[in-house]
């Protein structure tokens, strides 16, 4: 029987996640940690870092230790009209750690779902992010923004692919003023600016959002957000998930729904997905898809609980005493259920409840 | 309790008015004392001062909510932040710099020094000028001077260092002020205390236009 307290918090985290995913129908995918470096550097915008571990496999093909797990689940998955895989993972990935510049392992854990997906599906795919973030913690919030509604409104004020691109970036960060100053820069219209500028400082509960966006966007602009919002009303964490259009992954790839997710205690997102249809068809796939990654590594940062020492007794015993009685004495207190430290000697650094001297029978300080 | 990282200075010391008047004060950071760290449990703030450069670092890594820093550094850093209000003070110009009588013919790499690597950089490769960079951490005007380098990149407040200098401002790269930032997850667990205090501080940022 597994004891769930001696789990790392990442360990639980696997261990709920995979059952959850099971109920919903996902089959594990499982992968090598290599991949060929091509399939890198076909679609390198689409890695967070663009930086890869790469080593001369004995054939001489140039292979690289994975930065990312979506890549391999399209190049290896199936492309048939009307069929739906839905896979979830859990895997190690390679990337540059943003903070030391040097590479790191990363444990990540998600899934993906492939091929004819439907609003159902985008629905099941948000609610089990939000139920994964509710498994960690119940303090979390799952964001979501809809690529085609930002176009849409920067389009309103200015068709320019150059100023979305520069747009996009002020939006990612909440920042109004620059994003203005902008929009003057390339003479917008006054009016539409101000709807921008609601637009974007718009978010938080669904429902306001919506009601928001009414009054300043055209309704067939809100018509998918407020589909996929009436589907999420049936989640048991519907009032975790919320509207926000800050939430900007590379518009190269993803189009139509995007998330992320925030636990409490957690300085960066733990969760980032989305649906990814142009990368499909970058890879030369018709189907579409939408998936999400945990990054489990984050969970360090969750504040734990500590229990103050490290063993429930401290079994002190000497030459005199039978190594029979020692054991004895031992399995006597584990089916007690305490944790015990059998030692001669008592260690400097090892913190216990309660020291028990078999050299002096009887006695207990 | 909301963090509030500060930049040490006088930038901090106008920020910190700015709090103050918004109703967010805390008497005790006026004592002459050498606390690094004021509250105020009432309002729910908790204020700190830090070297300018690294409030950005205390934001993006959850150690404050929010914090105020220039746009020089958000620039130069690019930390994982929102931006959220440009506070219209601390105003200064992100500038090339070079002695009067430098011209830049285009013929060879221009040589610039800078302690903003990343924003000189972006600049010169906007415009497709191949440079050869040097990375300084003070006193840059010396540079052009001893023929170390052709120009500087750095920030022009009022000029009078540059003019003294025998130097002149070639051209302004971008205007910096200081910003309002907050922590990405902060904002959503904290919402209504930071929108309380974004909103109070929209107003003295109108109030000091």
């Amino acid at each position: 029987m597994i004891d769930e307290n001696l789990l790392k918090q990442e360990e639980k985290a696997i261990y709920s996640l995979r059952s959850l995913y099971r109920k919903y129908g996902y089959l594990p995918f499982k992968m090598s940690k290599f991949e060929e470096y091509e399939l890198y550097i076909r679609n390198k915008d689409f890695l967070v870092r663009d930086r890869v571990i790469t080593f001369n496999d004995t054939n001489g093909k140039l292979m690289a230790l994975k930065p990312d797990v979506t890549l391999s689940i399209i190049k290896n998955g199936e492309d048939t009209p009307g069929v739906k895989q839905k896979v979830y993972y859990n895997e190690n990935v390679y990337r540059v750690s943003e903070s030391t510049h040097q590479y790191k392992e990363i444990m990540q854990a998600g899934l993906e779902c492939i091929g004819d997906i439907d609003l159902y599906d985008i629905s099941e795919v948000i609610s089990l992010a939000a139920e994964s973030l509710a498994m960690i913690s119940e303090s979390f919030i799952l964001e979501v923004s809809h690529l085609g509604v930002l176009s849409a409104m920067l389009e309103m004020v200015c068709p320019d692919k150059t100023f979305e691109q520069k747009a996009i970036r002020f939006i990612a960060k909440k920042n109004a003023h620059d994003l203005r100053r902008l929009c003057e820069e390339y003479g917008a219209d006054a009016a539409a600016v101000d709807r921008l500028e609601a637009f974007v400082s718009t978010y938080g509960r669904r429902d306001e959002v919506i009601a928001r966006l009414k009054e300043i966007c055209p309704e067939e602009v809100t018509r998918e957000l407020e589909e996929l919002s009436a589907m999420l009303d049936n989640s048991p964490y519907s009032h975790r998930i919320h509207f926000d259009f800050s939430v900007v992954n590379d518009m190269n790839y993803y189009n139509h729904f995007v998330f992320r997710g925030f636990l409490d205690g957690v300085c960066d997102s733990v969760l980032s997905g989305g649906q990814y249809d142009k990368l499909m068809r970058k890879m030369g796939r018709s189907s579409g898809s939408i998936g999400f990654a945990l990054y489990l590594d984050l969970l360090e940062q969750l504040p734990v609980t500590g229990v103050g020492y490290d063993v429930d007794v401290l079994l002190r015993y000497d030459e005199s005493i039978p190594s029979q009685k020692v054991a004895a004495k031992v399995r006597e207190l584990i089916s007690q259920g305490f944790v015990v430290s059998a030692q001669k000697n008592v260690p400097e650094k090892l913190r216990y409840k309660l020291l028990m001297d078999m050299t002096k029978e009887g006695e207990r300080c | 309790m909301l963090n509030v990282a500060l930049p040490k200075g006088r930038l901090g010391e106008k920020v910190y008015a700015m709090f103050e008047a918004a109703g967010f004060e805390c008497p005790s950071i006026k004592e002459n004392n050498r606390k690094l760290i004021f509250e105020n449990e009432e309002k729910g703030v908790r204020y700190f001062w830090v070297k300018p450069s690294d409030v950005s670092i205390y934001v993006e890594r959850g150690a404050a909510d929010i914090g105020v820093a220039g746009k020089d550094i958000l620039l130069e850093y690019e930390p994982d932040i929102y931006e959220l209000l440009d506070l219209g003070i601390g105003k200064c110009r992100m500038t090339v710099a070079g002695p009067k009588d430098f011209y830049d013919d285009g013929v060879r790499t221009l040589r610039v020094a800078t302690k903003f690597t990343h924003i000189a950089s972006d600049y010169y490769a906007s415009i497709g000028r191949e440079i050869d960079i040097i990375k300084l951490n003070g006193s840059i005007e010396i540079a052009p001077i001893l023929g170390l380098s052709d120009v500087i990149v750095d920030i022009v407040e009022t000029g009078t260092t540059l003019k003294e200098n025998n130097l002149e401002v070639k051209t302004t790269i971008l205007p910096i002020s200081a910003r309002l930032i907050a922590n990405k997850a902060s904002l959503k667990f904290k919402a209504e205390q930071m929108e309380a205090i974004m909103k109070s501080m929209k107003e003295q940022v109108k109030a000091y236009d």
